[in-house]
């Protein structure tokens, strides 16, 4: 008989938001990341780098780090973005977006970095 | 007609209705039809008198023919097809002229094309399996409320198919505890949850009280977990002025969805809660009770595809499509075909999905396709696979019937999602790879190994009732001169 356990989910804990796309999966590492940035580059939308206090994640507009990518094939390009936005905003959640301007919508949004959610 | 005298008296209808050389025109209104005829009569004469019966003819020539221009508005016959590998039947091509149907009525013309016609003795069977309708019509329809597009910005959600649920049982549990279904499957992970389509407004359960529980239990879900979440609200009643009321009561409570059943409510019913929800911000999900009735015999009723049709230029975001993998039917090229007609702009003619027509959809949105029915955990890779990003899996069973309970299996189906979606993103084979990805995935995931554990041996591998016509198809595109897939 399997032992039934109950779903943890607590408003006290920070993890419980949940924040999109792979927000149920373990937290993403570099070469995860780098992963998925490949994707978004070969199905040509146009990478942007979004960021905001954790209060705010829930709300659709979040400040914009730079302007988009436009045309940038470069991983290496965009990670060090991500990198040099997390570090001038320690506090704050950062996405990637792969914007489809054909379509007129977002392909891709994942958010690759929880700020200081994880340790407090 | 040849004669300008009027001659009272049958004539036949190949005389009037036949026009083998007929070159379709952009604005015709396109029909194929399968027809299994009555022994002894020609194949002309039977693809005229549908023709006919399906526009401006009756059994005998009247008089008022000569008082209207029968040339300019009637409908012609102009093409017969071989079925592969079925000789009871042959495929009939009717064109109509645009003039013959009232702008942005699916009605009007499904009274034409599957009216009378489908009585008409001369018929053993007749089954309408596609229509082109002409870019010209389909501008005059209002389609889909709000579309794939605007429907992922409502709700903030990107770069996945979305999650669903049908709360269970079916019928019997009191609003407050369905609520608490709700809460429990969206607070684990799910986007939607799902009122069964015979739940309308029972005894046990009336209408309002389910509103007012499910809309608490959306909020809560939503505050807790931080994600935008909803309930197909069913709004289907026995009559449109109820729809209306529950439906304005679903907006009042801010719930961002609500859901229609378009067949047993008819088309007609259908358009007014689109044009209403247009109106008002909502998205409008689309179940198809009775479709089965209508769809699945080879031989005679209305394909699905052209159900699918009318209900995207009736309105709709959401349309159940069929799983391909689940309990329900389906044969998976066919599902295809349909599906490309409920999201794509343009969808070329293709024999091997089913199709007998290009069609041009112009700039009108797109739907969800919806796929429902005896799916769990397992299944994921191959659905990803098959149905892409823009879609829903809705796992009822699946999701309720986890052992720890709805939230847990909420979660189960939502982690292997996300772990098939991050799969294929970095080039990985899902229907290869599939039990792989989710075996790594159920390692963070207790839910989802215990989900795992316990569907594992469940299939359904039936074969289906309502099978493509496809031996020969290579032939029949050949001979057409049409495009391959």
């Amino acid at each position: 008989m399997n032992q039934i356990r109950s779903y943890t989910s607590r408003m006290t804990r920070p993890t419980n938001r949940k924040l999109g796309t792979f927000s149920y999966l373990p937290e993403m590492d570099a070469a995860r990341v780098r992963k998925q940035i490949e994707y978004i580059i070969e199905r040509g939308w146009n990478p942007v780098i979004e960021h905001v206090e954790t209060d705010r994640a829930t709300e659709h507009y979040w400040y914009m780090w730079k302007l988009p990518f436009f045309g940038e094939r470069n991983v290496d390009v965009i990670f060090s973005e991500i990198t040099a936005c997390r570090k001038e905003f320690p506090g704050h959640y950062v996405r990637i977006v792969g914007y489809d301007n054909g379509r007129q919508t977002q392909g891709a949004r994942i958010v690759v970095y929880h700020g200081d959610r994880r340790t407090s | 007609m040849s004669d300008s005298r009027y001659s009272a008296g049958v004539r036949a209808y190949r005389d009037t209705y036949w026009d083998g050389g007929y070159e379709p025109i952009d604005t015709d209104v396109l029909a194929c039809f399968k027809i299994t005829p009555q022994e002894g009569i020609e194949r002309e004469e039977v693809a005229a008198a549908v023709a006919a019966e399906s526009s401006t003819g009756t059994w005998t020539t009247v008089w008022t023919d000569h008082m209207t221009d029968v040339d300019y508005y009637k409908a012609r016959a102009y093409r017969i097809e071989e079925v592969p590998a079925d000789p009871s039947c042959f495929y009939v091509f009717v064109a109509y002229p645009i003039e013959l149907f009232e702008e942005g009525s699916v009605v009007n013309v499904l009274t034409s094309l599957v009216g009378n016609v489908f009585g008409f003795k001369a018929l053993r069977a007749i089954r309408l399996e596609d229509v082109r309708f002409p870019l010209h019509y389909v501008m005059t329809c209002g389609g889909p409320p709000n579309g794939i597009q605007v429907e992922r910005d409502i709700l903030n959600k990107y770069g996945r198919p979305l999650l669903g649920a049908t709360i269970k049982p079916k019928l019997g549990l009191s609003a407050k505890n369905y609520g608490r279904a709700v809460y429990e499957c969206l607070r684990g992970g799910l986007d939607f949850t799902k009122d069964d389509e015979n739940v309308n407004s029972q005894p046990f359960m009336r209408w309002r009280h389910r509103f007012d529980f499910v809309a608490e239990a959306v909020q809560t879900a939503q505050h807790e977990t931080g994600e935008c979440k909803g309930h197909y609200l069913n709004v289907t009643a026995g009559t449109v002025e109820e729809m209306f009321e529950r439906a304005e009561h679903a907006k009042s409570l801010g719930m961002p969805i609500i859901m229609h059943d378009f067949l047993t409510a008819g088309f007609s019913a259908n358009t007014s809660l689109a044009n209403w929800c247009r109106r008002n911000g909502m998205l409008l999900h689309i179940h198809r009770a009775m479709h089965a009735v209508i769809d699945r015999d080879r031989h005679h009723g209305i394909h699905f595809r052209v159900l699918a049709k009318c209900l995207r230029l009736s309105g709709g975001d959401h349309l159940h499509s069929g799983t391909v993998v689940g309990k329900l039917e389906g044969d998976r090229n066919a599902i295809l075909g349909w599906v490309d007609q409920m999201r794509e702009d343009f969808v070329y003619e293709d024999r091997s999905r089913g199709l007998f027509f290009d069609q041009n959809w112009g700039s009108m949105p797109g739907m969800f396709p919806v796929a429902s029915g005896g799916i769990h955990v397992w299944h994921i890779p191959q659905l990803l696979s098959i149905f892409g990003d823009d879609s829903i899996f809705q796992f009822g069973g699946g999701t309720l019937g986890h052992p720890w309970g709805n939230a847990a299996g909420a979660s189960a189906n939502r982690v292997a999602l996300e772990a098939c979606v991050e799969a294929r993103n970095q080039g990985r084979n899902l229907e290869a790879e599939g039990t792989d990805i989710l075996k790594v995935a159920a390692r963070n995931s207790p839910e989802l190994a215990e989900a795992m554990k316990t569907w594992k041996e469940i299939r359904f591998e039936y074969d289906t009732v309502d099978k493509l016509d496809v031996a020969g198809v290579e032939r029949v595109v050949q001979q057409q001169g049409g495009r391959g897939i």
